[in-house]
């Protein structure tokens, strides 16, 4: 069973993943330490699977790529946010992190079992079947985000597939 | 149909686009230069492919050239190993990245070109995308040549007015950077447009585009004219025809209206490029070093201004004046007009061209406690050399009148001593009239 991760407005870089871990780019190492000093439960408790909800502007201060590698590291299904900061979501998508804007993500409740679907870009609740909408992903996103981040994408594939 | 940078887009990708969509474009052109091709290589290699079009990929030493110390003098030869071993021959070592690659004919109205710089904002000034990347994703785009990119909303910031007597484009870049503030268009395209714009030469243009960085955005634009292809064909190896396009009924997020009629001449205070207050509120403040130069304002039009004011006169003796054009070829005019020598003359140094003492490694490096006042852009703590100096940011011709009088100094009384002598004489050589460069 899943669970969510709410955090609020304008979480940055430093809070998922403060700079003194900076020194790996290990997924896994860096999970280890993911909101460590904010949520110091999280890097015990996540679960593969698990969704982090968010309010505007995630994932904002410094463009290190290790932030989003060290969500990626923990496995989470995806990060649903209201908006995020635009360096982490370049970032996000080019070391194949899941990513959601979501207008709606504030009244997604606590206890919410999701489920996503990219593609529609729609995010559902499967204890009560409410449905949130979210911005699509369009199918090179998608196709980066299953291939784990551009540079393995670009090793065995080509941009202009997905032309 | 829709804002400039959706124009551009949508020409690119053969169909209608808005904001809000993620597209894969083809890139014109890939920039880094000397602090930031090492990581693009890094991030290459491990791909293990080779790069699509090397005749799209260009490389600048600019940011510490000649190389000051070992560490840099190996990552440059890093570069030129590189460049000879994968056929790439766009290695320019005459210049900060930003004006040679106008100056090489490498921008163009509704191009799309990449850099691993934050000012690459700077080409939207011809009317082109150009943004600025991480390293490493430069080194992803070599391999494909081509990026994604999700189309920004727009701020339109509409100009009007005329500039009062010893006001400059710079002091209006610096007003509206005020006005949004540091971040006040994070991810957005800024668009400058209205009658102010209309009738500013291109050397002026460049300093809103250049500039729109400060605000956080992706880009910075202004729809190309008569002006643009003018330059361009003047002053660049760029060759026409040249596309012109321009919004067609945008849907702007937000539109800013200025007039510039009243403004008066502005200064951004230490550490924040959004912190801008009158000049006259700090005259006096004593300044140890004055720096002309930049992507923003070392161009040929800045130093005749700046030049116009020293000539004939001396600095202070305890504030360091530095003057370091934006390429080569700014330099070599400045030699063949005389510029070098008035500048001399009045005991500042000319350094060679670059990005000298902006980034603080060489130079023109602050010591702890010190003051500087530049043409430059931004003001970040520590971004001269000491994490404890000051930076201070206006005009050339506010800089040059700091320069005189070794305090924060209002350029005007000067400018107005200058105007009045010259009209009486009638006969003052037109390149030196402040009011021709204006
Ligand atoms: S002059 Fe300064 S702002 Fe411009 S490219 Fe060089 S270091 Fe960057």
């Amino acid at each position: 069973m899943s669970r969510t991760w709410r955090f609020g407005d304008d979480v940055n870089t430093d809070e998922i993943i403060p700079g003194r871990y900076n020194l790996t780019i290990d997924p896994t190492e860096l999970a280890q330490h993911a909101f460590c000093e904010v949520r110091p439960e999280f890097p015990q408790q996540v679960a593969p699977g698990d969704v982090l909800l968010g309010g505007r502007n995630f994932g904002c201060g410094s463009s290190r790529e290790h932030a989003p590698i060290a969500l990626k590291g923990t496995g989470i299904r995806c990060v649903v946010a209201e908006s995020f900061a635009r360096i982490f979501f370049r970032n996000a998508v080019n070391v194949g992190l899941a990513i959601m804007i979501c207008p709606d993500a504030a009244s997604i409740p606590d206890d919410a079992e999701l489920s996503v679907d990219f593609e529609a870009g729609v995010i559902r609740d499967e204890r009560t079947g409410v449905e949130y909408r979210a911005e699509p992903m369009p199918a090179f996103v998608r196709a980066i985000i299953a291939a784990e981040g551009i540079v393995p994408f670009l090793r065995e594939h080509d941009l202009d597939e997905l032309l | 149909m829709g804002t400039l940078v959706e124009e551009i887009l949508t020409r690119r990708v053969g169909r209608p686009v808005a904001a809000g969509e993620m597209l894969i474009v083809d890139v014109d052109f890939m920039m880094s230069h000397d602090n930031t091709t090492p990581l693009a290589i890094g991030a290459f290699e491990a791909i293990g492919k080779p790069i699509r079009h090397p005749e799209r990929v260009v490389f600048h030493f600019d940011h510490a050239y000649p190389a000051p110390n070992i560490q840099a003098a190996a990552n440059q030869k890093l570069i030129r190993d590189f460049a000879r071993a994968q056929g790439i021959r766009n290695l320019f070592a005459q210049g900060i990245c930003h004006q040679v690659m106008f100056e090489e004919g490498f921008v163009a109205p509704g191009r799309v070109i990449m850099g691993a710089d934050s000012h690459t904002n700077t080409y939207g000034a011809f009317g082109c995308l150009a943004a600025g990347f991480g390293s490493s994703e430069l080194g992803v785009s070599w391999v494909s040549g081509r990026t994604w990119l999700r189309v920004p909303e727009t701020i339109r910031v509409e100009l009007t007015g005329e500039l009062p007597f010893g006001v400059y484009a710079k002091d209006v870049m610096l007003e509206v950077a005020a006005t949004l503030g540091m971040g006040g268009a994070t991810y957005m395209a800024v668009e400058f447009g209205g009658p102010f714009i209309d009738a500013l030469p291109m050397p002026d243009r460049i300093i809103f585009a250049n500039m729109s960085t400060e605000l956080g955005a992706k880009c910075g634009l202004l729809a190309a004219d008569a002006t643009t292809e003018r330059f361009l064909e003047q002053h660049t190896k760029a060759e026409g025809p040249f596309a012109r396009l321009a919004p067609v009924d945008p849907d702007y997020a937000r539109v800013v209206h200025l007039d510039v009629s009243a403004l008066t001449p502005r200064v951004a205070c230490h550490p924040r490029v959004d912190t801008v207050r009158p000049l006259t509120e700090l005259e006096g403040m004593p300044i140890d070093q004055v720096f002309i130069g930049t992507c923003t304002n070392g161009r040929f039009e800045d130093m005749v201004l700046a030049a116009s004011i020293l000539r004939g006169k001396q600095v202070d003796p305890y504030t360091r004046t530095i003057v370091t054009p934006a390429s080569r070829a700014v330099h070599d005019r400045m030699i063949r007009e005389g510029l070098v020598e008035v500048f001399h003359a009045a005991g500042a140094v000319v350094t060679g061209t670059g990005c000298g003492a902006c980034i603080g490694r060489h130079g023109g490096v602050l010591a702890p406690g010190e003051k500087a006042f530049t043409t430059m852009n931004r003001n970040f703590v520590g971004r001269m050399g000491s994490a404890e100096a000051e930076i201070y940011l206006g005009s050339p011709a506010a800089a040059a009148a700091t320069a005189l009088a070794g305090h924060v100094a209002d350029p005007r009384p000067l400018l107005a001593a200058l105007a009045a002598a010259a009209a009486a004489a009638a006969a003052a050589p037109a390149v030196l009239d402040p009011e021709a460069v204006r």
